[in-house]
């Protein structure tokens, strides 16, 4: 029996460790903010934070995920106020709307380690991100502006 | 987890409304922001009479099935706190019309917008008209039947208020969430009563006639055009709880994936069901029977189902199937065969579509002529949420959930698969995680009614994978464009012959006779608006051998990259600028005359009445010359580096772009700048066309560099990110800007999410050419052009 602490509540998990932490996520925790976008690491839509790391959970086991503080976009901050997640709605970033949780939780790591990314900076740290509304103009504003309140 | 339901619970409060609650916009915040940045026009109290009322006109809308709806009380609910709650009935995926609608309904009838909370409706065309979202017609097609309901409320709630003052309601207007006063001079009394204490006695009085119906002019506008709005989603999104189709949990829920035979028409001739069934948390499998029978439309491609009790269970169930496949009639299908082939065809001529004047003797007159080909691969909507759909049958009665553009015409294909009468089937509508087309077909749908029918009722929750997503898909059409230019001695181009050779989107509604129809014709192909006195366009057969299907733009997107590479090719040749030579070619201002210019007799235009949005060139000049100026057109720029331009009318919207591309030394396409002009008359949103065109730069760059899919032996040879690629932040379009034409006297709604995309492919690759002398007539392209 393994634990795994997401947002703070701990959770026990019996079953196959090779189990994609993003569908334990979804399926048993039932916190669907995580999104399914690829399942193979290539598109970011599952972004979560493992001890403070932006990961993709789609390539993360639980075997991995064992023992260790996950985050999700639901518990990136109590109220939904996290600075990332402010600028986001400053710049009317989303349009669809299904890639943004995995976009906030690889922004919001990139500013945890750097209080004021260069451009070169956030375009590599953002660039396994995928869009197809095609929002990285406004992603990229977004980024820059939250770097200032994180 | 029972988050839809819960709210449906909450929806209760207006059951007029029989919808979900989405959301509820954030009350103060839109209010403040729109004061704080001084938008908010000064409240014009002018004389009723004096008002400039909108003059009704047809759209397509009138055609379109289940019409249009404008009655009030099914789409407006005020409570007695004053809320005004409206139900907003088109799908969202990220266009921001289920914010862009209401938005039109709160400002003719004078709603406070911090006061307006919107609620997605369910699928149910009778009662909201026509759902289809796709066509780039939502605002096109319901700006009008919204204003009738704004207006004819406003009214009502007026009407009642002059009862219980028991003065004439000429007396009363409404303004800013309440009626006030007026005296017989038409000055404020100071006396008002806000729309919650007459929400009662408003929404019990008859809705008033159409013809009597007073609209807002647009001095008078509040909301409709001014500023920035933000959608009433945007809260849930960046905090998690925005719910689209696979976040519904119900109670006993099962996950289900399906091996679907991986060419079309293929069946499944042997599998391992105990193998599947051995895996941990497998709890069925289920055969589905695939529909290939013409005409087809959206039927399921069939397999085996795998039912679990996770998603991650199914697919390692689905991994242990180990299917053997005999892929059927559609198994030679090789993407560089058919190119030839289709290449071939275009070589010779085609069915004649459209013809004026005497093409023949203009080409064999000319001084020289221009020949090209441009070629185009299948592309998928790689929408980032991939299929996915839930749905239970609770005694005899079928709930489904699922992200459909076209939600009603979903809920018809269940409830004939389910042989269930329709009023049998209920579905509702979640977000949808993008859609570009794909998701107006409804397998994916039916897929789940089907597998809960086999479980008994069952909820059941059907994933595709992303490879499934890129694999079973509806594409994009494959295509040859062959563009030829007859030119005199004097460098005027007398002669126009275009042939399209591609397979048709009607393979899928029809027998497939291998030609094109009416409305992939009025794509970008009959209606070249050059004045030019010689035209021929020819369609050359090509029949299907996978699902083709619809893709933001359409065929728009092949034909506007031929046209416009090709404009810009000719202007070289004869050593003119391409924009000047853009201007001459359109000629003098004038409403183009279908009839005159041979337009075919089933010309398409849109769908709408071709008189009430007649082609005009005047306009589509202007975008491209507001476009040259703001571009800095001419302008001196580094050896690498060049502008692009290309220019289109389609949804009755005119576009114009012009692309600045700087060339990395390695050969990469790099673009610091887009200018793109917008003229779509009637704007209700500015930030969502802003945003529609930002992405519209970021998915033309896909198309053109990236993106392609190809088939061998008869599968599709791509299958996720890593081999269908796309734009992403390490090379997108820098800078975006985005010129929106103001609306003119009486000006009509036209299309955005598709209008803005097909001219960037070609002003692309004419930047690139500009920039490297280099012309490809190919997309994609390649993630690196070879250097220069």
């Amino acid at each position: 029996m393994a634990t795994v602490t997401i947002n703070g509540k701990e959770h026990s998990f019996d079953g196959d460790p090779n189990m994609p932490l993003m569908w334990f996520i979804r399926d048993v925790a039932g916190l669907t903010g995580t999104k399914y976008g690829c399942g193979t690491g290539l598109c970011g839509s599952c972004t979560i934070h493992v001890d403070g790391v932006a990961l993709r959970s789609c390539q993360t086991t639980m075997s991995e995920a064992a023992g260790k503080a996950v985050t999700t976009i639901e518990g990136l901050s109590a109220d939904g106020n996290h600075p990332v997640q402010k600028a986001w709605r400053e710049v009317n970033v989303p349009q669809c709307g299904f890639c943004q949780a995995g976009q906030i939780m690889q922004a919001a790591a990139l500013l945890s380690k750097n209080k004021a990314p260069s451009d070169a900076e956030i375009v590599s740290e953002m660039a396994g991100n995928i869009c197809r509304c095609g929002c990285y103009q406004r992603i990229h504003d977004a980024v820059r502006l939250a770097a200032g309140g994180v | 987890m029972l988050k839809y339901l819960e709210q449906e619970l909450q929806s209760k409060r207006t059951p007029q409304l029989m919808a979900i609650v989405e959301n509820v916009s954030r009350r103060g915040v839109l209010g403040g922001l729109l004061t704080s940045t001084g938008l908010v026009l000064a409240i014009n109290v002018t004389p009723t009479a004096a008002r400039e009322a909108l003059k009704p006109y047809p759209t397509g809308g009138d055609t379109m099935p289940n019409k249009t709806v404008s009655d009030p009380r099914i789409f407006i609910a005020i409570d007695a706190d004053g809320t005004v709650t409206i139900a907003s009935h088109r799908a969202e995926m990220g266009t921001g019309i289920t914010t862009g609608l209401p938005m039109v309904v709160a400002d003719e009838m004078e709603a406070d917008w911090s006061r307006v909370r919107i609620m997605q409706t369910q699928a149910d065309e009778p009662k909201y008209g026509n759902q289809d979202t796709d066509g780039s017609r939502s605002m096109r097609h319901f700006i009008q039947p919204m204003r009738q309901c704004g207006a004819s409320m406003r009214q009502m709630l007026e009407t009642a208020a002059a009862a219980k003052w028991g003065v004439d309601p000429s007396l009363c207007r409404a303004k800013n969430h309440t009626v006030i006063l007026l005296d017989k001079d038409k000055k404020d009394t100071g006396k008002s009563l806000g729309f919650g204490e007459l929400a009662a006695a408003a929404i019990a009085l008859p809705v008033p006639a159409q013809e009597t119906l007073q609209y807002k002019s647009p001095n008078e506008f509040k909301i409709i055009g001014k500023g920035t709005v933000p959608t009433h989603n945007l809260h849930n999104i960046t905090t998690g709880k925005a719910v689209y189709g696979a976040d519904i949990r119900l109670p006993g829920m099962k996950f289900a994936v399906i091996a679907r035979p991986p060419v079309l028409g293929g069946k499944h001739t042997k599998f391992d069901a105990e193998a599947a069934k051995k895996v941990p948390g497998v709890e069925a499998v289920i055969e589905l029977e695939g529909v290939y029978a013409v005409p087809r439309k959206f039927g399921i491609l069939g397999g085996i189902a795998v039912i679990a009790n996770s998603t991650y269970a199914a697919m390692q169930g689905r991994d242990a199937l180990n299917v053997e496949w005999d892929s059927g009639p559609n198994k030679d299908y090789d993407s560089v065969a058919y190119d030839k082939e289709m290449t071939a065809t275009a070589a010779q001529p085609g069915k004649v579509i459209r013809n004026q004047g005497d093409p023949d003797k203009a080409f064999a007159e000319a001084a020289q002529v221009f020949t090209a080909d441009y070629h185009a691969q299948h592309l998928s909507q790689a929408s980032m949420e991939p299929l996915v759909a839930v749905a239970q049958i609770v005694d005899g009665h079928c709930e489904v959930w699922a992200p459909a553009q076209s939600p009603f015409g979903a809920r018809g294909d269940v409830a004939a698969a389910l042989k269930l009468p329709i009023e049998k089937v209920t579905l509702n509508m979640t977000l949808l995680g993008g859609g570009f087309g794909r998701k107006s077909k409804s397998d994916y749908v039916v897929e789940a009614a089907l597998l809960s029918q086999k479980l008994e009722g069952k909820p059941v929750l059907v994933q595709w994978s992303r490879e499934d997503d890129m694999r079973n898909g509806f594409y994009h059409t494959v295509s040859v464009e062959r563009v030829e230019m007859a030119i005199n001695d004097k460098g005027k181009v007398t002669g126009w012959r275009h042939r399209s050779v591609a397979p048709s989107i009607l393979s899928t509604f029809a027998e497939d006779s291998g030609y094109q129809f009416f409305i992939e014709h009025g794509m970008g192909f009959v209606n070249m608006p050059f004045d030019i006195p010689n035209v021929r366009c020819e369609n050359g057969k090509a029949l299907a051998k996978t699902r083709i299907g619809w893709l933001r733009s359409v065929s728009n997107i092949p034909r506007v990259f031929a046209t416009q590479s090709a404009v810009c090719e000719v202007a070289h040749k004869l050593g003119r600028d391409p924009k000047d030579f853009l201007l001459e070619l359109i000629g003098p201002d004038r409403k183009l005359d279908p009839k005159a210019l041979g337009f075919p007799e089933d010309y398409w235009h849109y769908g709408d009445p071709y008189e009430e949005y007649p082609l005009d060139t005047a306009r589509f000049k202007n975008v491209i010359r507001v476009a040259a100026e703001k571009a800095g057109w001419g302008k001196k720029l580094p050896k690498g580096e060049g502008l692009g331009i290309a220019a289109h009318c389609a949804w009755q919207s005119y576009v114009a772009t012009i692309v600045h591309v700087a060339m990395d030394s390695d050969g990469t396409v790099r673009v610091p700048e887009v200018n793109t002009v917008v003229d779509c008359g009637l704007y209700v949103n500015a930030d969502r066309i802003r945003s529609q065109t930002e992405g519209a730069a970021v998915m033309g760059m896909s198309n053109t560099l990236y993106s392609g899919i190809t088939f061998k032996d008869g599968a599709v040879e791509q299958s996720n990110f890593s081999d269908y690629q796309v734009t992403r932040m390490s090379n997108y379009p820098k800078k975006v800007n985005v010129h929106i034409i103001e609306p003119g006297p009486g000006a009509r709604a036209s299309g955005i999410g598709e209008p803005v995309l097909p001219p960037f492919h070609a002003a692309l690759a004419n930047a690139i050419f500009a920039a490297t002398d280099k012309r490809v007539r190919s997309m994609p392209m390649g993630e690196k052009l070879e250097r220069a």
